[in-house]
């Protein structure tokens, strides 16, 4: 799948939900299933500054396509991880470059986009955006 | 008594929603809200009267002044200054705190000590360690217990002839222990040492009179006492202002100028340069008015209700545990359930309409000392209600559940 589709995936499971709770339980819910990231990642380096809660990203690529693990020490910020990775993991590094955000808006998350959460999602997006364009210079 | 429903008539930002909730406002340590009474003073300043002072001739000017210079001795009368001139409108906390620690760097030298206790802000450890840098002079920190009291026996031990300031809150920001400031002024005193206290947190509950405490320095925010963000004061003792040196250059702090010599205006003004903030100064003024006119003995009172009542309903809740358990506290509860990360309870807290703090609370040593990453903060004002405590507790009893 693109990362257009599987957006287009998320916004279609989120459009179930009624209210907040029934959002923010999936996401929680998604927090508890994310594949922890291993031990050994979860290293200084691999720590997205943010002010209140932990996040470690570690990334690496097969087959020209990248794949991604995360862990959070806070289990919301870890469901919105584990939505960013379905979208962005096993794609190819040019696509992630270039993939818009816009479906986090239309899935009722978008108040976590604000520069003022402490989760940083947006500097979340940046660091895999960044892992990316690292693996995309090694293809060129 | 104070009639609460008739008090919150007085806030309007409490008949807001968030989230399509009612709000709950318990982030009071952070800043609190702001009366109709204090809004009106800030827009009939720039409706009628705005103009710069000090300076001008014409009446609006004057008018300006007058309501600004009459704030300061609102001031002075609230903390029972001996001289109006010993008030120093600052920016708030902070700025007044790095004006004494500025000061400071001139009397300074090495081998002097510095002692600042353990539960302190990191706006109170910074300016010091960098003062340090700057003299050579060694800093000293009062430990704390399980309870969030300071150890006073190690406070004396740390006392000696080096040392030349003692710095110290009156009420901790992230626990809500009021420190026992008299027996520290004191034993300061008889060491030697001058005594900065940050009434930032303690402002807000009760009323602090710097003659009868003797203490060198006092500084706090309009913005925890019911009034505008961007300005508070330093009280300082008519010697001690002498002693230190102007902070800032600027216009107001200045009596002659040419280019060889320079010569400083005397007090206050000597550490008020530039244009202040004006609007702000005469909505101080009207903040410690509207709480004085609902008494801070009453004030203190019901907030104690509050924070007993609270405490007991947190306390009813399996795996919550609290932070911060002085004997002597004010309407602060630090707190976390389980190992549930407090990010995750605030943020459901916030999408039910309920404003808490979480984190480390710019208190990152405290949070070091208990081994966490920090706590859910619930801070309560004399606007804030039992009805709204109930809200609070169902509402974290649902966060529980939904995280867990």
């Amino acid at each position: 799948m693109t990362i257009q589709e599987v957006q287009e995936e998320i916004i279609d499971e989120f459009s179930m939900f009624e209210d907040w709770e029934e959002r923010y339980q999936y996401m929680i819910d998604l927090g508890k299933s994310l594949p922890l990231i291993e031990d050994k990642y979860k290293t200084e380096d691999n720590i997205i500054k943010g002010c209140q809660s932990k996040v470690w990203v570690h990334a690496d690529m097969v087959d020209d396509k990248v794949n991604f693990t995360a862990d959070s020490d806070a289990i919301i910020t870890k469901g919105i991880i584990a939505i960013l990775i379905r979208v962005f993991s096993d794609q190819h590094p040019k696509d992630i470059i270039e993939a818009n955000t816009d479906f986090i808006d239309k899935i009722g998350l978008k108040e976590h986009l604000s520069p003022t959460r402490a989760n940083g999602l947006v500097s979340m997006i940046k660091q895999l955006k960044m892992y990316a364009i690292a693996y995309q210079t090694q293809l060129n | 008594m104070l009639n609460i429903q008739e008090i919150r008539k007085d806030f309007p930002i409490l008949h807001r929603k968030v989230n399509g909730k009612a709000l709950i406002y318990f982030d009071n340590a952070a800043t609190s809200q702001t009366p109709q009474q204090v809004i009106d003073v800030i827009v009939d300043y720039y409706t009628n009267y705005n103009a710069n002072i000090h300076r001008g001739v014409h009446s609006l000017s004057q008018e300006a002044t007058d309501a600004y210079e009459q704030a300061r001795i609102k001031i002075q009368k609230h903390f029972n200054a001996k001289h109006s001139h010993e008030i120093i409108y600052t920016a708030g906390t902070t700025h007044g705190i790095n004006l004494v620690a500025n000061g400071f760097s001139s009397l300074l030298k090495k081998g002097d000590e510095i002692i600042v206790s353990a539960l302190e802000h990191h706006s109170n450890i910074v300016p010091w360690q960098m003062l340090c840098e700057r003299t050579g002079a060694t800093l000293k920190v009062i430990p704390m217990n399980e309870k969030g009291e300071l150890i006073l026996s190690e406070f004396d031990g740390l006392l000696n002839e080096h040392t030349k300031l003692v710095f110290v809150n009156h009420i901790s920001n992230a626990l809500g222990t009021i420190n026992p400031i008299e027996y520290i002024i004191e034993k300061a005193h008889k060491a030697g040492a001058a005594v900065l206290v940050d009434g930032a947190q303690s402002c807000p509950h009760l009323k602090p009179d710097v003659q009868a405490l003797d203490v060198d320095f006092y500084v706090c925010s309009a913005h925890k006492i019911c009034g505008p963000t961007g300005v508070g004061m330093l009280y300082g003792k008519e010697e001690w202002l002498k002693k230190l040196p102007p902070y800032q250059g600027g216009g107001e702090m200045i009596a002659e100028v040419s280019f060889e010599k320079t010569t400083y205006a005397g007090l206050p003004h000597k550490f008020e340069a530039g244009t202040p903030n004006i609007s702000g100064g005469i909505a101080f003024g009207a903040a410690l008015d509207y709480m004085n006119n609902l008494g801070f003995d009453a004030i203190a009172e019901y907030e104690n209700e509050l924070l007993v009542y609270a405490t007991e309903q947190l306390e009813k809740i399996e795996g919550v545990k609290i932070y911060g358990t002085a004997k002597e506290k004010t309407s602060v509860i630090s707190f976390n359930v389980n190992d549930i990360h407090p990010y995750d309870i605030g943020t459901i807290l916030d999408k039910m309409g309920i404003a808490v703090r979480t984190g480390h609370h710019c208190a990152q040593p405290i949070m070091d000392f208990y081994k966490i990453p920090g706590t859910i903060r619930a801070s309560f004002m004399f606007y804030n209600t039992k009805d709204e405590i109930d809200t609070f507790i169902t509402a974290l009893k649902k966060a529980v559940m939904m995280l867990s």
